[in-house]
């Protein structure tokens, strides 16, 4: 057995336990929670996402695509074929795009232009069903954020259009919509607040935003599989009632552009592991 | 002569304080969130369009990060109050053990929640806490035990949850809570069921 599945099989074991033991006081849960998670950051080596930064990696070194060409001429900001750092600094404006991208926005130029990918194809069916393994773009996301494992946020927003789009997604994640009139701060605007026993973190709050944000992409036990950045914010929209949130769209970027800056300088620790 | 040197000062702090806000917060014009919120969702039906502007209650209070100042906090509470219907029969309890299952369902209205499978739920508990049984409560907004044993199960406050229920902002302009009846979230025989499950006796909140 290796390490990694007797790792996954105490999880297992241990999740259990946890889902076993619902007359638990609200602290004792939140305690088993917290140990739960301590479990996953005391072993890095257990996180299932690594398995997908791994074939993420793969995909950015392989020929593919109808030009048959690897991602190693795409720039991430840095330069072309650039990965280590790169995602530390995004989002960022490219100008070859005329555009601010965030790491997902910029592979999905990369596969379009660089190797010839239909773009209307890589944004039908961007993110995986549970149980579903995360999709080629999200795998090479995850793959280029964990290069940036350690490192602090330090995209600069200093361009006029990285302006823009920062202000654009904090206008974006006041704005309340949809038939239950939420907006992304009726759930993250407060300190200390659960939506039933899941704490909900105050993401326009910069010491909290830095505690969490740099955890995405995730493996989402509670799905089995990772989850990226862009698929969260779809996962957010589809809680608020609305529709689905276009791939690498300017609303969706603007927002993690909003989310990133409010957690400048906090931590990357990608790919990280959620409940 | 001073008063109005002192009020020219202070009308000039004023210009510069507004103008280093401006600076620092650009403000975004509308019409671009609107366009952006559209191009977005390229996938939604013509239906749900409406979904992605919201009404004129909701640009308010999103504009004022949900503090609106007083006179347009009344007319937000005026306009919330001018939505609300009542039972033609005007009892305004329906069956506390129906909102309790509304309390707990979360169903409706997600783009995986079509064709609809079952009633749209309250989904009380995501923020409240309700009943001593369910410990599995959010935290959003305050706790509802006991409530209409606090309130003597009197018939005003009966009126008042009904009416928190069908448009919370007629009691609290802006509030977080979903405006359930007058968004057409739920119909008001379940709305007449969540006011029991608050104001019932026999209600497990009041227990």
């Amino acid at each position: 057995m290796t390490k990694r599945t007797r790792w996954l099989m105490t999880l297992a074991c241990c999740t259990v336990a946890a889902m076993a033991t619902p007359a638990f006081a609200q602290g004792d849960t939140e305690k088993q929670l917290e140990k739960y998670r301590q479990m996953m950051k005391d072993d890095p080596w257990s996180n299932p996402a690594l398995l997908d930064a791994d074939r993420g990696e793969e995909l950015w070194k392989k020929p593919r695509g109808p030009k048959n060409v690897s991602l190693e001429s795409c720039d991430l900001g840095k330069g072309p074929g650039k990965v280590d750092g790169a995602f530390a600094e995004l989002p960022r404006y490219f100008a070859d795009a005329d555009k601010v991208m965030d790491v997902e926005a910029r592979i999905l130029w990369c596969m379009e232009k660089l190797q010839g990918f239909e773009r209307a194809k890589l944004v039908e069916r961007p993110h995986p069903g549970g149980g579903a393994p995360v999709k080629e773009l999200g795998a090479i996301a995850t793959y280029v954020a964990s290069r940036s494992n350690g490192l602090k946020f330090a995209a600069k927003f200093d361009h006029p259009k990285e302006k823009e789009v920062l202000a654009l997604g904090e206008n974006l994640f006041f704005r309340r919509m949809g038939p239950m009139d939420f907006a992304c701060s009726t759930c993250h605007a407060d300190t200390g607040k659960r939506i039933r026993l899941q704490p909900l973190p105050y993401l326009s709050k910069p010491e909290e935003a830095r505690k969490v944000v740099g955890e995405w992409p995730a493996y989402r036990v509670s799905t089995t599989h990772v989850m990226t950045m862009q698929h969260r914010v779809y996962d957010c929209f589809w809680q608020m009632r609305l529709p689905q949130v276009e791939l690498a769209s300017d609303a969706s970027v603007a927002l993690i552009a909003y989310l990133v800056n409010t957690a400048k300088g906090g931590n990357i620790s990608a790919p990280g592991m959620k409940r | 002569m001073q008063f109005k040197t002192i009020a020219l000062i202070i009308s000039v702090a004023g210009l510069a304080t507004t103008a280093a806000v401006a600076q620092t917060k650009p403000k975004v014009d509308p019409a671009k969130a609107d366009a952006a919120m559209k191009t977005a969702f390229p996938k939604a039906p013509a239906d749900w369009h409406p979904r992605l502007v919201g009404d004129e209650t909701m640009k308010d209070c999103s504009a004022h990060r949900n503090t609106p100042p007083q006179a347009l906090a009344k007319t937000i509470r005026e306009r919330a109050k001018a939505t609300i219907q009542y039972p033609p029969d005007g009892k305004l309890m329906g069956d506390w053990k129906k909102g309790e299952a509304l309390a707990q369902s979360g169903y409706g209205m997600r783009f995986t929640d079509y064709p609809p499978k079952r009633v749209n739920g309250g989904n009380c508990y995501a923020c409240h806490q309700l009943t001593k049984q369910e410990v599995s409560y959010g935290t959003m907004g305050p706790s509802l035990l006991e409530y209409g044993k606090i309130r003597k199960f009197s018939e005003a406050d009966t009126k008042i949850a009904y009416d928190k229920i069908y448009n919370s902002h007629a009691t609290f302009p802006c509030s977080l809570m979903p405006r359930f009846g007058a968004n057409n979230f739920l119909t008001i025989d379940q709305i007449k069921d969540l006011t029991a499950l608050l104001m019932s006796p026999d209600s497990p909140v009041n227990k």
